[in-house]
């Protein structure tokens, strides 16, 4: 493999990360605000196949009026299901805060009639062609290189995902209405006492996380995979609730997860080819194993031993580093009296 | 800024928390709230700060009637509460905490206001690191943080809730010469809530005295404290005869232990405990005298020297199929060295070097899991032997680790009871459990919640939990949160099972409490039992020289 074909596979690693990521960063901002939004799985397929459905009939629509082009069809499937990861979100946060149901539990039925939903409603759109996110290389940007076409090469959906990404963690930890939201996560009782409506903070972020979800269900039908099938992205949904608790509920660090992921998927499909002797479970549990270890690594005591023997000056900022902690209040209701 | 309280009245079911309360708060006074548990002061505290409505009555601020829908509309009205536990976010850093609602810029100033926190704190003598994250600073600072946050935002009237409950001797020095500081200087008025007398003595112009929900009068101080004790409780209570103590057997021996943390080494500890002999230990927290107990009951090892109960070790058992996890790793690697003889000698090729050592990865990592599971099953933990013998351990800490969240008194009872059946029997133990409550009066039943009940309920369903006959108690804070009653009443039943046999160990940060209940006080300082003394041969003063390291 030389140079160019490296940098073509990490490019194609980062796209296809890209919905992932936009799940990922979701779902840390749901969580973040003390909700967990659980049914991720159900939600980004019934998404994918809105989104899509609503996208295909547009686009069959404009054609027969004769106007050609991806964009009104594309913004309106997007849109869709944005929609309706915002609305399931709300279900859960609406259950937890009016209901007083217990999330976790709303999240898993939700998950498994979600998916049947979405394969019932989208079983006359399976395997169509529809309309796709056309490629925009960022003109004197992707002319970088290296650089250039591993993250300018790509469509506007993907930028916008880097943008989020970092919009997310700006918000999260340099703005007020940032702060608020994390205080609400992790001590509600507290953020009360501050004059913070807890629960109208909390309605909000899960609903601006569950449309991430939303938009992340569409780019798997409308971007990175072409048309809707079930099987699409069937699992993706718990990846990504995975990757948000080995991102340590922070939006780069998940974001970086999702990447990470997607180089050891890829490396896991090279070794596959490279040695067809071995099963080939072995490698696709390759990631998780991994994933696994950097967790035990970073929880032990043995690391936070170690933090005690680093210079004094360097022993705040690696502890941080390595503060992987849930949100305290994460998935418990808050009842002011 | 005055306050006045006009008939102030909270009605919770048929329970009258508050009753018609009529109270003013002058500027420039720190004045004192005093009650029993359950007197009513939290409640009308809690009127007062926003935090909830009162059933009828008024607050007028500066002769202005007001109502506050939420705490920080009492903040903004110039009120500020630190309550006991303070109301702060754990996991957040200091500087996030103190600018979380503070204002309503959209870009935090993380470093701007970092320096001006950190001259805000040298004003009133407290030293505050804002990078620091909460869950790293002692209850003590955190209450240092919450009250400058308090202060910043402008209150003029702060209410504070039993703030000397768990934080050092020191951090009380600071904390209530910052209060007089606030008050005879900057003007201000403090309110302090509290049931410990001594306190309000020290401290207060004037004290509030609260019984049953009713404001039995004012008092100004200093003034004689048989008053204060005859408003809070109507009548003068006696001090607890302490029976005279009799050398009897040894029940427990410690011999020249060591502990070591990667915080604090104790050092050669040596001494011995008899049948029916109470114990204290005193000092700073954070002294050694908790691990030194944490010690005896087994949960944490020592690094020399051993503790013995009944003349046996505290020391567990040893599974004996104990090598089991070892056996693991030496599968592995003998399984590692066979694969790399058999490549050198070209045998086999990467790929399958790759995957043997895989599967050997596989095979020890299984019997790795099998031999420490079986190993956890067949082994005895330190603290169940401790147990086992007749020992008992209350922890300071109620819900973390001497009661579970969640669970109610009976089925505690049914966890604490010495004898194990395999179907539970409900109404032995609802039975068992009701008769203890009695005897400690928990105000709860026996389907109560133990995170339902108050601190205090807690403290005492704890000492409920506890069977009898035991050997040896060891107690974290026994009346911590506790009124004199309360106190008064354990230390009853304790004096009981003293009688037959039972030996103590507590420790307290309460020297009244030590030099009375104790036989003998052992002193602990920065790891080192500096000294153990009589109860009867020492003084407050003699104490307070030795807890600062000093021998006398």
């Amino acid at each position: 493999m030389n140079d160019t074909q490296l940098v073509r596979m990490l490019a194609l690693i980062i796209a296809q990360s890209a919905p992932l990521m936009l799940a990922v960063t979701g779902e840390t901002i749901t969580e973040r605000g003390g909700v967990i939004n659980l049914s991720l799985d159900g939600s980004m397929l019934i998404a994918a196949m809105g989104g899509f459905v609503v996208a295909y009939k547009i686009d069959l629509l404009l054609q027969a009026a004769g106007i050609s082009g991806n964009f009104f069809p594309l913004m309106a499937g997007f849109s869709t299901a944005a929609l309706i990861g915002m609305l399931v979100a709300l279900l859960i946060a609406w259950g937890s805060i009016r209901l007083k149901q217990d999330q976790v539990a709303i999240g898993f039925v939700l998950t498994l009639l979600l998916a049947d939903v979405a394969n019932f409603l989208g079983q006359d759109y399976t395997r169509l062609p529809g309309p796709r996110v056309k490629h925009l290389p960022i003109p004197l940007l992707s002319e970088i290189p290296i650089l250039g076409p591993m993250f300018f090469n790509h469509d506007l959906l993907i930028y916008l995902t880097f943008a989020i990404v970092g919009i997310a963690w700006f918000w999260m930890f340099r703005t007020q209405p940032g702060l608020r939201m994390r205080g609400v996560g992790e001590r509600p009782e507290s953020a009360f006492a501050r004059g913070i409506g807890v629960n109208r903070v909390r309605y909000l972020y899960t609903a601006l996380g569950g449309a991430l979800v939303g938009i992340s269900g569409a780019a798997y039908s409308l971007d990175i995979k072409l048309g809707w099938s079930d099987n699409h992205i069937l699992g993706i949904g718990w990846i990504a609730l995975a990757i948000v608790i080995f991102g340590g509920w922070r939006p780069i660090r998940g974001a970086l997860g999702t990447i990470l992921y997607g180089i050891t998927k890829a490396l896991a499909q090279k070794l596959q080819t490279t040695f067809p002797q071995v099963p080939v479970v072995l490698f696709n549990s390759l990631q998780w194993l991994l994933m696994l270890g950097v967790l035990l690594l970073v929880g032990s005591s043995g690391i936070r031993r170690l933090i005690d023997y680093a210079p004094a000056r360097l022993q705040q900022p690696l502890a941080q580093a390595l503060r992987v902690a849930p949100p305290q209040a994460l998935g418990t209701a808050f009842v002011d009296d | 800024m005055r306050v006045e309280l006009q008939e102030i009245r909270k009605i919770f079911g048929d329970v009258r928390a508050n009753d018609g309360i009529d109270l003013t708060f002058e500027p420039g006074k720190i004045y004192g709230l005093l009650g029993e548990n359950g007197a009513g002061k939290s409640t009308l505290m809690k009127i007062l700060s926003g935090y909830q409505p009162p059933t009828s009555g008024q607050i007028l601020l500066d002769g202005q009637p007001i109502s506050f829908s939420a705490p920080d509309d009492a903040l903004n009205a110039g009120i500020g509460m630190l309550y006991q536990s303070p109301l702060d976010f754990p996991p957040l850093q200091v500087i996030e905490n103190h600018l979380l609602a503070y204002d309503n810029r959209l870009i935090l100033k993380l470093e701007d206001g970092s320096e001006e926190l950190k001259a805000y704190a040298r004003r009133f003598g407290f030293e505050i690191d804002p990078e620091r994250y909460v869950d790293t600073l002692t209850l003590g600072e955190r209450q240092q943080m919450e009250l400058l946050r308090l202060l910043a935002l402008g209150a003029e009237l702060l209410i504070l809730d039993e703030p000397t409950t768990g934080i050092s001797a020191e951090q009380k020095e600071v904390l209530f010469s910052t209060m007089r500081r606030l008050a005879h200087d900057e003007n201000k008025t403090i309110v302090l809530v509290s049931h410990k007398l001594e306190e309000v003595q020290e401290l207060c112009d004037q004290v509030a005295v609260l019984r049953q929900g009713k404001l039995i009068g004012t008092q100004d101080i200093p003034c004689p404290t048989s008053i204060l004790v005859r408003m809070m409780f109507g009548e003068e209570i006696p001090r607890s005869e302490q029976p005279a103590f009799e050398e009897g057997p040894v029940v427990l021996q410690i011999n020249d232990a060591c502990i070591h943390t990667y915080r604090l080494a104790v050092e050669h500890i040596e001494f011995e405990v008899h049948e029916g002999e109470v114990i204290g230990f005193a000092g700073l927290e954070g002294s050694g005298q908790g691990l030194l107990l944490r010690a005896c009951a087994g949960l944490i090892p020592l690094r020399s020297g051993e503790i013995l109960l009944d003349g046996k070790p505290v020391k567990g058992k040893r599974s004996p199929v104990f090598w089991l996890p070892y056996l693991a790793y030496a599968v592995f690697i003998v399984r590692l060295i066979w694969l790399l003889v058999e490549l050198i000698l070209g045998r086999i090729r990467g790929v399958q070097l790759a995957g043997g050592i895989v599967v050997a990865l596989l095979l020890s990592g299984a019997i790795w899991l099998v031999g420490t599971i079986i190993e956890s099953w067949t082994s005895v933990a330190p603290y169940h032997e401790f147990y086992a013998q007749g020992g008992a351990f209350v922890p300071a800490g109620r819900l973390d680790e001497g009661l579970v969240a969640g669970l109610s008194l009976t089925e505690h009872m049914i966890l604490a009871a010495p004898e194990h059946s395999f179907m539970v029997n409900w109404n032995a133990a609802r039975e068992e459990i009701q008769k203890r409550i009695n005897q400690v009066n928990v105000v709860g039943r026996p389907e109560s919640d133990v995170a339902e009940l108050s601190g205090g309920n807690q403290q005492r369903a704890m000492i409920a939990l506890l069977n009898a006959p035991l050997r040896l108690i060891m107690l974290e804070h026994p009346t911590r949160g506790l009124d004199v009653t309360s106190a008064n009443h354990i230390w009853g039943l304790f004096q009981q099972r003293r009688r037959e046999g039972t030996a103590f160990m507590f420790i307290s940060a309460d020297l009244d409490e030590l030099l009375e209940r104790s036989d003998r006080i052992a002193v602990f300082s920065g790891g080192r039992l500096i000294q153990i003394v009589r109860a009867s041969d020492t003084s407050v003063e003699e104490l307070g020289y030795m807890i600062g390291g000093e021998q006398v």
